[in-house]
């Protein structure tokens, strides 16, 4: 038995990085703190940085990173929004940094739940971001994360995030691989251009105008745009060695289904125990958990959400006077179909509010109703009660 | 310059090449040359934003024949720390040449403000380089503001002189004193008319294992309104009328590098500098600063001579 934090920690401990260069902040803490101690035991050999900030954390990560060293950190909420000018200088430094993000909303007021209002404003800083439902994934995507960061094709940094207390601090049963397996599947790091090459020395994080900006840019998209195909590779290769698949969506009991819930992260648990009570009713119930944001599988939402009766998107996080991230992504990929589903929006649990099995329950049935769609709907606010 | 022999100092490669564009006259290309001339291992450069760094790196081009990374405005000692925590662990296995030093720098803008708390956890913290400010009192990359370090009386274009008020109210803070706080092995401060003095404090701090900090005076001809030809003239009239001492503390041991045989006034220095040509408009002339200029520096060098075990001279 484990929890989310502590299986990052393993996963860590098992990579045994170069560098990890971290800052406390709830409830991502456990994270360096267990990592810490693997230190101080000499269970790993990793330069430790006990920096001064979360700014300073995520700098130091792009120094060891860019010096040709595998770098790994975790951070929270106002840790992660402190490190905001830094994140795209990483992705475009194509810095594979490994980030353990522990969802948890940003204040004011200040609250240390779970929301996803600290990852989503970093949806569009070029990192690769796979959102968790429980640890056992957390543990496999750490794994999957070193690989896909640092293949050549797509060099560029991956946030795995999971939901702050609910995945973090609660434990469930976790599978870990030998330390053996572990290290033959991650490798080496190979940097093709470390800052500590003096024979052969390269200039990082130049002044670049108009002139070359954009082309800059371009090769950032094009890394982003190969990470498909490259995690599919990585992605069965780990698979074959734990018998557990991944896909960029995880579509449940959806192919058939009438209605379906479009979630993220741990709240899917509760989607998926809710469709399998609905079935046995005879409610054609779907969820699909969209596990990777960025690059969004918008292709993979197409599919298999075309002709459905009833689609809700449900974010944990609001885009407050625009529409909400996932809602944005979802409605934004069926557009493209020739009829598209009816669509719900709903926002729901921010700042830890709890999600039961009650308000999967009422979406769906809105669903089946109709009456809510078009609209942006709350779900359990104290009003409603 | 005993000690020093020009013939090799100017033979050895300067890591900056010919062809980037800081102005001509500016200060600081000359106090990085004669910095690198005090280094004789290989070297990795990480630069805070600033004039320095802008005009080194126009890409496709780079001034930079060792490797040289940039990442942000206020932190550089943490981007230092990155590189030197990741060279401990990939020297040790080999992937990286052991005898590496490291050395950061930064102009005042991202040393004394914007980056202090990065150069601070990075002093300490004790990772083994060296930083380096290029002081030039100011934020001459966006236009010449006023930062921390900018002297007390001086016009800057977010503390202009004007009618009503004479410039900047406030002495600038001591930052060689806030980095000696830190217990570091290696502090020192020097500018750049006498090379000798500079190279080998900066040969010094980067031989010295830990951290190292040197604060160079470094004249920009377009905020100090001086002539570009004029660079060592006035680091000489600013140590002369101990504006700026020249000392070093290593392993907390105070000692002063050059005690002036003949002092010049701080009106002297003041005069010779165009930022400071609101104080002496005929008919509005404001000696009453030019004497509390005279007295800021008066009390510093009292209580540095202290520090250096020496009688008040």
């Amino acid at each position: 038995m484990t929890s989310g934090n502590l299986a990052f920690a393993e996963a860590m401990r098992q990579i045994n990085p170069d560098v990890v260069a971290a800052y406390p902040i709830t409830p991502s803490t456990e994270i360096p703190m267990k990592f810490a101690e693997y230190v101080a035991d000499g269970v790993v050999d990793t330069e430790y940085v006990a920096v001064e900030s979360e700014h300073s954390a995520i700098t130091a990560c792009v120094g060891a990173s860019v010096a040709g060293g595998r770098v790994m950190t975790a951070s929270s909420a106002n840790g992660v929004a402190l490190m905001h000018e830094i994140f795209p200088i990483a992705a475009s430094f194509r810095a594979p940094i490994v980030f353990g993000l522990v969802n948890r909303c940003l204040g004011a007021p200040v609250n240390i739940h779970c929301d996803h209002s600290d990852s989503m404003p970093e949806r569009d800083s070029g990192w690769v971001q796979i959102y968790c439902e429980d640890a056992q994934e957390v543990y496999d995507t750490v794994l999957l994360a070193v690989r896909l960061a640092e293949h050549d094709d797509v060099l560029t940094p991956v946030f795995v995030c999971q939901d702050g207390f609910i995945t973090s601090h609660c434990y469930e049963p976790v599978e870990f691989l030998p330390d053996d397996v572990v290290k033959e599947f991650v490798g080496e790091r190979k940097s093709r251009y470390p800052l500590l090459d003096v024979d052969n020395p390269v200039s990082y994080g130049s002044f670049t105008m108009s002139e070359h900006y954009f082309e800059i840019k371009r090769t950032q998209i094009e890394g982003m745009n190969n990470v498909p195909r490259v995690y599919g590779g990585v992605m069965s290769e780990l698979s074959g060695l734990t018998g557990r698949e991944y896909p960029a969506v995880d579509c449940y009991r959806t192919d058939d289904a009438d209605y379906v819930i479009v979630i993220m992260s741990s709240a899917a648990g509760v989607v998926k125990d809710v469709t399998d009570e609905l079935r046995r009713g005879g409610v054609k119930a779907g969820c699909l958990r969209v596990r990777m944001f960025r690059p969004f599988p918008s292709e993979e939402l197409k599919s298999a959400l075309a002709g459905k009766k009833g689609v809700a998107i449900l974010d944990r996080s609001a885009s407050i006077g625009g529409t909400a991230p996932l809602a944005a992504e979802a409605k934004s990929a069926l557009y493209s179909l020739r009829d598209h589903p009816p669509i719900s929006e709903y926002i729901f649990g921010l700042g830890g509010r709890d999600f039961f099995p009650d308000d999967a329950r009422r979406v769906f049935s809105d669903l089946a109703s109709g009456e809510n769609e078009g609209k942006v709907n709350y779900i359990g606010l104290l009003e409603d009660e | 310059m005993a000690g020093v022999n020009i013939k090799e100092l100017v033979s050895k490669k300067n890591p900056m090449t010919e062809g980037h564009r800081m102005c001509p006259g500016c200060g600081a290309p000359t106090a990085l040359r004669q910095a690198f001339m005090g280094i004789d291992s290989p070297v990795v450069v990480v630069g805070a934003t600033g004039c320095l760094e802008v005009s080194t790196t126009v890409y496709p081009y780079s001034a930079w024949r060792v490797p040289f990374m940039h990442v942000a405005f206020e932190n550089a000692g943490a981007a230092i720390s990155g590189v030197e925590a990741a060279h401990k662990v990939l020297s040790r296995r080999g992937l990286a040449r052991a005898d590496i030093k490291f050395v950061a720098f930064g102009g005042d803008g991202g040393t004394y403000d914007i980056g202090l708390q990065s150069l601070s956890g990075a002093l300490e913290r004790g990772h083994d380089f060296t930083y380096i400010c290029y002081n030039n009192q100011g934020y001459m990359n966006t236009g010449a503001q006023r930062s921390g370090a900018t002297p007390r009386g001086a016009s800057a274009t977010t503390s202009p002189a004007g009618s009503a008020i004479p410039g900047k109210l406030q002495r600038a803070k001591n930052l060689t004193e806030i980095a000696v706080a830190h217990d570091i092995p290696y502090v020192a401060q020097t500018t750049l008319h006498n090379p000798a003095d500079l190279i080998a404090k900066v040969k010094r701090a980067v031989e010295t294992p830990g951290p190292a900090f040197v604060n160079i005076l470094v004249p920009c001809q377009l905020f100090w309104k001086i002539e570009a030809a004029d660079q060592a003239k006035i680091c000489r009239l600013a140590t002369d009328s101990r504006f700026w001492p020249i000392y070093e503390v290593a392993d907390g041991e105070y000692s002063l590098s050059y005690d002036p045989h003949a002092r010049v006034g701080a009106e002297d220095f003041l005069r010779a500098q165009g930022r400071y040509s609101h104080l002496f408009k005929k008919g509005r002339e404001r000696m009453d600063l030019v004497e509390q200029a005279q007295n800021d520096i008066e009390a510093e060098w009292g209580k540095l001579l202290k520090k250096c075990g020496r009688a008040l001279s």
